[in-house]
C-alpha cells in the first residue's frame, strides 16, 4: 500500500490520484493511524515484507513489523499449546476445584489462547502457519515439578522475548500492543515462580541484581544492581523455543534485526 | 497537483487536519497564494514535509530525557515508599517472613531503578526530591489522608503498594512509544516495565493471601477482585484497592496527543488493534474477565501525574 503514497517523479497525477480514490484514502488513514474511526487493523497490510517461507525445514517468520508479530504469534502458539496439553494431564486433573493453582493455571490457559487468537486475527497478511506443532515430549504432565517448571521457563522466555524484540518494532501501535501483552506475561511469570518457590518472583537469573546483563539485547550496558530484566535476542529465544517445536515447525528468525 | 484540494479531501475524513497542520489554522486556510509561488518540482517535498509534521511528529514533543525524568520521578515515589515501610517497626511486625523478604526485594529493585535511571540521564537528571515531598497517606501533606494507617496497617500498606506498581506498569507502557528514537533506552525501559509488572503480581498475591501468610501465592482469588485480587487485572479491578482514591488507576486515560494509533483505554478494554477479543474463535466458554485480563492497558503522562500527585504534598512542584 505504501507504494501508493510515495510521490514518484514529477507526474502529478500518479501521486495525487490515489488520494482521490475513497478506498485508498481510507487505507492511508489506517496507515497513518490518524482517525480513531478507521479501527479495523490490518497489521501487515502496509508491509513490503516477503511472505514467510520454509527453508531448510525452518519456518521463516519474515522481517520488519510483520516478522516481529509472527515471532510473537509463534511463541503464543507454543504457550497456548502447552496450557492446552497441560489440562489433559493428571497433575492438572488432580488439582482441587477451588485451589489457587487450578484457578491460576485456568487463567493462564485463557490468556494465552486469547493472545494466540488475537495474533491470528490481527496478522492478515504474511502470517506464518497457524498450526505449529509443539513437541512436549520433555514434559511430564503428571508431575507438578515438571509442569510448573516448564510453565516458568515459558513465561520467563516470553517476557525476555517481547522485551528483546521491542526495538525492532517501527509502529507505536504495535509496540503498545506488545507492551500490553508482555506485562501480563510478566505477571504470569511472577506467580508461577512463586508457586515453584515462594518469593522468587524476581530472581538474579532473570533480573540484573548481583550480576550484570548477560544478554546482547538488554540495552547492552545494564550493570549489576540495576534491577532490569534480562531480555533475549530472537536468536537466543528460538534456541530455546525450537526445542519445544516439532520438526517442520521450528523457527528461523534471521530476518529480525 | 492541487495541494489545497488534497487537504480539503483529508478534511472530510479527518476534520481536525488543520489543527494537526498548525494551531494557527488560518495560515493554511488562506495561503492559497503559496502554491503559485512554489515550483511544481518542489511540491511533493512540501507535501511530504507537511504530512511528516501532521502525522509523524513526536507526541507532546517529549524528549527522551523528559520521558526518562518522568519515569525517574515515579521511581522516587516508589523507592521512598518502600524505604519508609521498611523503617516502620509496627508495619514489619504484621508481615510474614516471606512477605517481608518479598518487600525487601521490591525495595531494592526500586532503589536500583532510581540509580540506573540517574546513570542513564547523567547531568540531565532531575534534582532528587526530599522525603518531605511525599505524603503516602494521600493527605497531600496533612499526614492524615485516606491511607492514614499506611505505615502501621499491612493491609493498607499492600493496597497502596499495589496501586503504585499498577500505575507504574501503565506509565512505562504509555511512555515506551516516546522512546522509540533510541533503541537502547527503549529496551532498558521495557526491561524495567516487566520488573514492575512482576512486583505488581506479587503484591496482589500478598494482598489476597494476607500479609501474615507465608504461602501468599496459594491464596485463592475470589470476586470482587479488589478485595481478594488476582495477580492480573480483571475489568477495572472494581476501582482498585480503595475505589474512592484508586479508580483512576484502572480507568481510561486522556487520548490528546496520543502516539499514532494508540488509545489509552480503561483496563476493562476488550478490543485490541481493532479486534474484538470476546468473539475470537476457540474462546467459547471463557469467563468474561479473561478478555480484559489478557491485556494490560497503557496510560498517558498527564493522567499518571494526576494519580501520582495523590501522594505529593500541596505546594510541591514535583510531578507537576
Amino acid at each position: 500500500m505504501s507504494d501508493n503514497l510515495q510521490p514518484r517523479g514529477s507526474d502529478d497525477a500518479s501521486f495525487a490520484q490515489p488520494l482521490y480514490t475513497p478506498i485508498k484514502r481510507r487505507s492511508f488513514f489506517m496507515y497513518a493511524g490518524a482517525t480513531a474511526g478507521a479501527t479495523a487493523l490490518v497489521l501487515a497490510g502496509c508491509s513490503k515484507d516477503s511472505d514467510p517461507v520454509v527453508t531448510n525445514n525452518l519456518i521463516d517468520v519474515g522481517s520488519g513489523d510483520t516478522g516481529v508479530l509472527n515471532y510473537a504469534y509463534a511463541l503464543e502458539q507454543l504457550e497456548a499449546g502447552f496450557y492446552t496439553a497441560l489440562r489433559d494431564g493428571s497433575y492438572y486433573k488432580g488439582l482441587g476445584a477451588n485451589s489457587a493453582e487450578k484457578l491460576i493455571l485456568d487463567d493462564l490457559y485463557y490468556h494465552e489462547v486469547i493472545h494466540r487468537e488475537f495474533f491470528k486475527a490481527a496478522i492478515t497478511s504474511g502470517r506464518i502457519n497457524d498450526s505449529l506443532k509443539p513437541d512436549f515430549s520433555k514434559v511430564d504432565f503428571s508431575s507438578r515439578t515438571s509442569v510448573l517448571g516448564t510453565a516458568k521457563a515459558f513465561e520467563d522466555l516470553g517476557v525476555a522475548a517481547y522485551n528483546g524484540a521491542g526495538q525492532y518494532i517501527t509502529s507505536p501501535l504495535y509496540l503498545t500492543l506488545a507492551g500490553k501483552i508482555v506485562s501480563v506475561e510478566a505477571r504470569h511469570a511472577a506467580i508461577i515462580r512463586d508457586l515453584v518457590k515462594e518469593g522468587d518472583f524476581v530472581g538474579n537469573d532473570i533480573v540484573t541484581l548481583t550480576s550484570a546483563n548477560a544478554s546482547a539485547s538488554a540495552g547492552g550496558a545494564a550493570p549489576s544492581g540495576s534491577s532490569v530484566e534480562r531480555s533475549m535476542t530472537p536468536t537466543e529465544v528460538v534456541n530455546v523455543a525450537n526445542g519445544f517445536l516439532a520438526e517442520g515447525s521450528k523457527l528461523n528468525v534471521s530476518g529480525l534485526k | 497537483m492541487n495541494l489545497f484540494q488534497i487537504i480539503s479531501e483529508i478534511e472530510k475524513v479527518d476534520p481536525e487536519v488543520y489543527d494537526r497542520l498548525d494551531s494557527r489554522r488560518s495560515i493554511f486556510k488562506h495561503m492559497t497564494g503559496l502554491g503559485q509561488k512554489l515550483s511544481a518540482a518542489a511540491l511533493p517535498l512540501a507535501v511530504g514535509a507537511i504530512f511528516n509534521k501532521v502525522y509523524a511528529q513526536t507526541p507532546m514533543n517529549a524528549s527522551v530525557n523528559d520521558v526518562l525524568n518522568f519515569a525517574l520521578s515515579l521511581e522516587y515515589l516508589e523507592s521512598y515508599f518502600y524505604n519508609a515501610g521498611q523503617a516502620s517497626a509496627p508495619l514489619q511486625l504484621g508481615l510474614s517472613t516471606t512477605n517481608k523478604a518479598a518487600l525487601e526485594i521490591i525495595r531494592v529493585d526500586e532503589s536500583n531503578h532510581v540509580t540506573f535511571l540517574r546513570g542513564v540521564l547523567g547531568a540531565a537528571a532531575i534534582t532528587p526530591p526530599t522525603t518531605a515531598t511525599f505524603d503516602y497517606t494521600g493527605g497531600k501533606g496533612t499526614g492524615a489522608g485516606p491511607f492514614a494507617d499506611v505505615f502501621i496497617n499491612p493491609a493498607t500498606y499492600l493496597a497502596v503498594a499495589q496501586s503504585l506498581e499498577d500505575t507504574g506498569v501503565r506509565a512505562y507502557k504509555g511512555g515506551a512509544p516516546l522512546l522509540m528514537s533510541n533503541k537502547t533506552v527503549l529496551t532498558a525501559a521495557l526491561n524495567i516495565h516487566s520488573v514492575e509488572a512482576r512486583h505488581a503480581s506479587r503484591l496482589r498475591t500478598m494482598r489476597r493471601g494476607g500479609a501474615n501468610n507465608n504461602a501468599a501465592s496459594q491464596g485463592v482469588p475470589a470476586a470482587p477482585y479488589n478485595a481478594a485480587p488476582k495477580s492480573w487485572i480483571s475489568g477495572t479491578d472494581n476501582g482498585g484497592a480503595s475505589p474512592a482514591q484508586t479508580a483512576p488507576i484502572y480507568g481510561a486515560g486522556n487520548n490528546t496527543n496520543a502516539p499514532t494509533g494508540v488509545t489509552f483505554d480503561a483496563e476493562s478494554n476488550t478490543t485490541q488493534g481493532g479486534a474484538n477479543l470476546t468473539t475470537l474463535p476457540n474462546t467459547t466458554g471463557f469467563p468474561a474477565s479473561a478478555f480484559s485480563e489478557a491485556f494490560d492497558e497503557a496510560l498517558d503522562v498527564t493522567t499518571v501525574k494526576a494519580i501520582a500527585r495523590t501522594f505529593v504534598v500541596n505546594g510541591s512542584t514535583f510531578l507537576a
